[in-house]
């Protein structure tokens, strides 16, 4: 499926160049999500920028978390050094797990697994033949026969070959047995959600799709902390688990990381930062956006967000989000994927039925377009601040 | 010369680059060059040859062949494949009553999943389809559970969830069907690969029919397994038609056995109807598949004699006469029966009683299940997850103030209180 895909190729390239001295400002490969967080800080309208620089710009700034403390010792980590620290911390600890997946021995396209085969073996850490239904069948089978199984499927939009196994057999293996049998060691990790130009099938955010299967659970983080400590309650969870790495983050991500193994709870939403008058959800990349519309809101319009990042999709923290809400009496959901049938619908509708009496304005949805994702029209595509920003205008003037 | 390697574990892997030699160093094959254009022809014309222990008349063929199976161990195989055939019979009339809702019978496969059972450790991971019940049988499976499973009543070990003949048992290794086909093959690739990583000598048997063959999970499970070395059997009942769909329209190569090969996996087919002929092959299969770490794939040629299931009229799209062939002339059950005949084991007499014996117990068995509840409604909302989520729990009780209230539209007095 991806396996001549431009991402794959920018990685291995990136892989090749590590340790250059090349400037890697002068591979115009397009992809700020491999060029390191120098080039993210850059102002989007910041006059002094070349216009390859201007298209190259992220959407969003990131910042870190502060250095949690509760959990030991911490080291500097990107997102996609968060995942391989807690697949060590995994195989270390649980003799059965195992990782297959596709071009995940040498380290993985998006460099997830480096090192672990040499550390844990190759009937641990295994490439397995290109193909999605097969790797997340396998990985049933294996869980079902009791070993801890993370599959990895290369890029979320390749995961509907194995939609199927997912559906119809991961969600229901538990159910329909009485108990006798379960998938619930099974973790499925793939990188998720636009990256500048990924195109139709490089930047797909699928979780509605799964959002609708009951039976398991669909898991985003926003950064290296939660990343790690997400995926590793993902794994000890005694459910199939979705594991969504915001791929934009894998490199541009950089934060304090704890070294030894620690869990975030999943069906729980954090309040990033506390606010009054409107209450911002979202997940994954979309939380650093809407960290800088609060920020925007607040100074431009004077207006106080609370920003919550929802962290599960599925089973979701409805509490957590209506309690906002009949704080705030206002909210906007805001994801990069398609309006219709997108997963803000359901927090929209939920809410609606929960505070009624407490909204003050309706609730306001800022997503993708219900295109395909595309490619040279991606700054016109995404859900941006800009988009954000007006909604919570139109929200406060209702 | 060969650049595959015998390696000690005894999989076959292509021999590390040379470029000193003259031939092909293309990494995705090892072959010699040829001079002449020549496609390579499938051989569907005379294909793979169908083993078989014993003639249509149970006298074994050749002796070196024979198991030598004890008198007990016959018997055995007689008995549960008639008392699997007593039960279909049973239960397929009390779908046409009216009374359970689906049925599958086993008419004509009853040798394949006989034969296979009994060369299995009781270890072995079982993955099926729906047409392997009397694999469950063989292990010992009760007639109650069966029956529990068919009527979904409190006894059923998957709480009443499922459509019929979709059991399960833990204890006798013997996963949970479901009615997707073909998803259970990579699944059993998975099993067998952490079973392979235990070291317990343990391999996996994953059965399915030639139509399933045809779904790219089949594509995927032969693959994993060859490529990840999985100490796994695959069993392809061909039966000659998927519902109405006959094995013309489903492939046009020499069956499932011929592509085995092209996957790397050791492949056999053999003769479904000879119980011994698939005793054989499992049991070799199966030593060598947990010795080797490698699959086997066994094709076991046999005729679906029954209907697909109780939602299908056959006779739309088959002869009677052919069907009356393979019933008459060419049954598992009968073939075994001459066997035991000749060698005195079996009268007219011991046939006689045993056909009584096990009509009653597969009567008593359905009359005890028909009499029993369906399991609490409150089962409905347990097992989505290990645990019970709030939002279950909020719906659970929603549905409970509902029918608390209006509960003269609801059959309660069927369901356990």
């Amino acid at each position: 499926s991806s396996n001549h895909s431009p991402m794959a190729a920018a990685a291995r390239f990136l892989l090749r160049g590590a340790g250059s001295k090349a400037s890697i400002a002068n591979v115009n490969i397009g992809d700020q999500s491999l060029f390191g967080i120098t080039l993210l800080r850059l102002s989007p309208n910041c006059s002094s920028q070349t216009k390859t620089q201007r298209r190259n710009a992220a959407h969003f700034t990131y910042h870190p978390d502060p250095v949690p403390t509760e959990y030991g010792p911490t080291t500097k980590m990107n997102l996609f050094q968060s995942v391989t620290s807690a697949l060590d911390n995994t195989l270390a600890s649980d003799p059965t797990a195992v990782i297959f997946g596709e071009d995940v021995a040498f380290g993985g396209v998006f460099r997830c697994t480096v090192g672990l085969r040499d550390k844990y073996g190759k009937d641990r850490v295994f490439n397995t033949p290109l193909c999605e239904q097969g790797i997340v069948g396998f990985g049933i089978g294996a869980a079902v026969a009791g070993a801890t199984a993370i599959a990895e499927i290369q890029f979320a939009d390749y995961i509907y070959p194995a939609f199927d196994q997912i559906v119809n057999e991961a969600a229901k293996y538990r159910y329909r047995s009485g108990n006798l049998f379960d998938c619930g060691n099974l973790t499925i990790r793939a990188p998720w959600g636009c990256v500048g130009h990924g195109s139709l099938y490089h930047s797909q955010s699928p979780e509605a799709f799964f959002a609708h299967c009951p039976g398991i659970k669909v898991v985003i983080p926003r950064g290296p902390v939660q990343c790690k400590g997400l995926l590793l309650s993902c794994i000890a969870d005694q459910n199939p688990c979705i594991f969504f790495e915001p791929k934009i983050l894998y490199r541009a991500a950089v934060e304090q990381v704890p070294t030894e193994a620690y869990t975030i709870p999943l069906s729980q939403a954090e309040v990033i930062q506390e606010g009054s008058d409107v209450t911002l959800v979202a997940w994954g990349t979309q939380i650093h956006v809407l960290r800088e519309v609060a920020n925007m809101a607040q100074e431009k319009l004077g207006v106080s967000c609370e920003l919550i990042d929802l962290q599960t999709i599925l089973p979701w923290d409805t509490e957590t989000v209506c309690k906002s809400v009949a704080k705030t009496g206002r909210l906007l959901i805001s994801h990069e994927a398609p309006i219709t049938g997108g997963f803000a619908a359901e927090i929209s509708s939920t809410v609606q039925e929960e505070c009624f009496l407490n909204l003050e304005a309706p609730i306001a949805r800022v997503c993708g377009y219900d295109t395909p994702f595309p490619h040279i029209f991606e700054p016109f595509y995404i859900p941006d601040k800009w988009k954000c920003f007006d909604a919570v205008k139109k929200l406060i003037s209702y | 010369l060969t650049s595959m390697l015998k390696f000690p574990d005894g999989a076959l892997r292509q021999q590390p680059f040379d470029s000193s030699e003259e031939k092909p160093q293309f990494p995705g094959a090892s072959a010699e060059f040829i001079d002449h254009l020549e496609f390579i022809q499938p051989n569907v014309i005379s294909g793979i040859p169908v083993y078989r222990v014993m003639d249509r008349a149970g006298k074994i063929i050749n002796p070196s062949e024979d198991p030598q199976l004890s008198k007990e161990q016959v018997l055995n195989f007689y008995q549960k494949m008639t008392l699997l055939n007593t039960m279909d019979r049973i239960l397929y009339e009390s779908q046409r009553q009216g009374r359970i809702s689906f049925y599958m019978t086993n008419y004509g496969e009853e040798g394949t999943h006989i034969g296979s059972a009994a060369a299995l450790d009781p270890r072995d991971l079982v993955f099926g389809q729906y047409r392997e019940a009397g694999v469950l049988m063989y292990r010992g499976f009760p007639l109650d559970l069966f029956m529990a499973q068919c009527y979904a009543n409190v006894d059923d070990l998957g709480k009443g969830r499922q459509m019929p003949v979709h059991y399960g048992s833990k204890d006798l290794n013997f996963v949970t069907i479901s009615s997707p086909l073909a998803t259970q093959i990579p699944q059993a690739a998975g099993a067998a690969y952490a079973a392979k990583r235990e070291n317990t000598n343990r391999a996996v048997i994953c059965y399915f029919g030639e139509g399933a063959a045809s779904e790219g999970d089949a594509h995927a499970g032969f693959n994993f397994s060859a490529t990840l070395e999985c100490p796994l059997i695959f069993f392809c009942r061909n039966n000659g038609y998927a519902i109405s769909t006959p094995t013309n329209e489903q492939y046009r190569g020499d069956g499932i056995a011929a592509r085995g090969p092209g996957y790397g996996m050791m492949s056999i087919r053999v003769d479904g109807n000879d119980v011994f002929a698939v005793y054989n092959a499992t049991k070799e299969a199966r030593r060598r598949a947990v010795a080797e770490n490698q699959p086997f794939l066994i094709e076991a040629m046999t005729y679906r004699i029954g209907h697909h299931s109780t939602s299908d009229d056959s006779s739309a799209y088959r002869s009677v006469d052919e069907v009356n062939y393979w019933d008459k002339q060419d049954h598992p059950i009968s073939r075994l029966r001459h066997y035991m005949t000749a060698r005195s084991w079996w009268s007219e007499e011991d046939e006689r009683s045993w056909r009584k014996q096990s009509r009653k117990m597969v009567m008593e068995a359905f009359e005890k299940a028909e009499k029993r509840h369906k399991p609490h409604p409150d089962l409905m909302f347990s097992d989505v997850y290990e645990e019970m989520t709030p939002n279950l729990v909020k719906q659970k009780e929603a549905m409970w103030r509902h029918v608390q209230q209006y509960k003269e539209h609801y059959p309660l007095d069927a369901y356990a209180k």
